[in-house]
């Protein structure tokens, strides 16, 4: 097996890993902010919105850059299965990343709860409220959340499987700094 | 380590293993995260369960203070609030208001005179999308001290054991506090006759920078009238809604907003406590009820008086009950808005 070389962009790095802490937080927030009634429950929803801005925005700015750099190649022997499983979960991820922050808000339009970010910096409604519709995007914010979950974690799963078994160069082209024995 | 050329060994099982670890670990502490592991937590949905009726909650609706009617009117503040809050209906002016008068009960069947407990939900919005939501009641103090004990006070209540109430207030003596209450304070035949009362306490921070700790009242400027409970149950089973409907006709309803301010070491996270009757009272302006709808197509109907909606110069306190109200509301909100043909709007539209 050849290892790849070539290695993501420090930037595409960067936001990356920045994401990475983010959407695991954000996923952790939301788990546990609808299972609790103690006073945290405030600040974890706050920061439930506050957050999901940010990935929001930083989303679209790595959608930008991938478009711009483009990623390194996959390895030429990756099996098939594992390079369309590759691609098709960072569609989803990407996907997720967009269409979740959308969901909540859109979802407490759709409720009538004003949307009021730190500072407050009130965001405006984006759907009426409507009975029907806060249903729907909830469920979907909901279920897609459990999917984000799944995806993250197959992406963990996988991202060490090409570090640790194939020793292919895809995790060391995302790591955060090159290993010194490379 | 790796050289490039190597030849396919088989895999080696340690780092598999440590991969399913990684995994795992996540996967673990997530679901410690989301409360799978810990059966004891006090979750929304176990409060908002708790507070179905034997016969289960009826769809559609919220899930406690079930049964209520809309209304709508004005704020017209005096401009006095400004001392305290720079929320922006506190500056003088008028605001337009959604409320809904309520009953305490999550029984939609209950006959009005069985409730002994009476609220408002109110939001009073400001230009700009400020909006104020509270939901009050009638009682000068709350029944229990923290949103566990009431969760607990449910779970006795509609325990089968008969002895579980009888344990419940033994371990919470503040509860004979609120019987006391309920038992000697007179019953009126009108939502119009009722103080409606925050009893969880705020912070209002003014456009200084000064924070003070908070309750309020909405005082009825209708002189409050006693009956007799065997007197009002003897009256229509939704007597409530008729009179304040009747009522609306021969003119609006008034209260008085007053703003009581704690002191240092006042109960302030305590709302089964009142606070000494010398406190600061300001006086904000006048809520004035002008118009009445019934619930089904009314505006009042989709509105979380979720207590946490709070505009600028507001904030929660030490007080834990309005987190906690506002995740259950969030709770009821959802399901009733998921069931919301279990309770369908009325082809007629809303009355005038």
């Amino acid at each position: 097996m050849i290892p790849i070389t070539q290695r993501f962009k420090p930037l595409q790095r960067a936001l990356h890993w920045l994401m990475a802490v983010c959407i695991l937080a954000m996923l952790f927030i939301g788990v546990g902010m609808v299972s609790t009634i103690a006073p945290k429950y405030l600040p974890l929803i706050a920061t439930h919105k506050w957050l999901g801005t940010v990935i929001f925005v930083l989303a679209l700015i790595r959608l930008a850059v991938r478009w711009h750099y483009g990623a390194p190649p996959l390895p030429a022997d990756l099996p098939a299965p594992m390079k369309l499983a590759a691609e098709l979960s960072h569609y989803v991820l990407y996907f997720l990343m967009i269409v979740m922050p959308l969901l909540g808000w859109s979802m407490l339009s759709a409720a009538n709860y004003p949307v009021v970010l730190y500072g407050g910096v009130h965001l405006p409604m984006v759907v009426p409220q409507s009975d029907s519709l806060h249903t729907m995007l909830w469920n979907a914010h909901f279920y897609l959340a459990f999917l984000f979950f799944a995806i993250v974690l197959l992406h963990i799963a996988a991202a060490l499987f090409h570090g640790l078994v194939r020793h292919d160069g895809v995790f060391e082209a995302m790591a955060p700094v090159r290993r010194h024995d490379r | 380590m790796s050289s490039p050329h190597r030849s396919p060994a088989p895999v080696a099982l340690g780092p598999l293993v440590l991969i399913a670890l990684v995994v795992g670990a996540v996967a673990a502490a997530f679901a410690y995260t989301a409360g799978w592991l810990s059966p004891q937590r006090v979750t929304p949905d176990k409060v908002v369960d708790a507070f179905a009726p034997p016969g289960g909650p009826a769809l559609g609706h919220r899930r406690n203070h079930v049964k209520g009617i809309c209304f709508t009117g004005v704020f017209e503040a005096n401009g006095a609030g400004s001392s305290l809050s720079e929320a922006p209906m506190f500056q003088p002016g008028q605001y337009p208001v959604i409320g809904r008068f309520n009953l305490a009960t999550s029984d939609i069947k209950a006959p009005d005179a069985t409730v002994r407990v009476r609220g408002m939900g109110l939001q009073i919005a400001a230009p700009g999308g400020q909006l104020w939501r509270m939901a009050m009641i009638d009682p000068p103090f709350f029944p229990v001290s923290t949103p566990q004990a009431l969760y607990g006070l449910v779970k006795a209540s509609g325990s089968k054991d008969p002895d579980a109430m009888k344990t419940f207030a033994g371990a919470h003596p503040e509860l004979g506090h609120f019987g006391a209450w309920a038992q000697s304070a007179p019953w009126t035949g009108s939502y119009a006759e009722e103080p409606y009362n925050s009893l969880n306490s705020f912070v209002f921070t003014s456009a200084t920078g000064a924070a003070s700790v908070v309750r309020w009242s909405l005082l009825p400027a209708a002189p409050p009238v006693a009956v007799p409970p065997d007197e009002l149950a003897k009256r229509a089973p939704d007597f409530l809604e008729q009179e304040i409907t009747e009522r609306i006709k021969s003119g609006p309803l008034r209260w008085t907003l007053v703003i009581h301010v704690a002191e240092a070491g006042d109960p302030t996270s305590d709302p089964s406590q009142a606070w000494p009757q010398n406190r600061r009272a300001i006086d904000v302006g006048t809520l004035t009820v002008q118009n009445i709808d019934p619930e089904v197509n009314g505006p009042c109907r989709d509105i979380n008086y979720d207590p946490t909606v709070l505009p600028r110069g507001m904030g929660t306190s030490d007080d834990p009950f309005p987190a906690a109200r506002s995740s259950a509301y969030r709770r009821s909100y959802d399901l009733r808005t998921a069931e919301a043909a279990d309770y369908p709007h009325t082809a007629a539209g809303a009355t005038p």
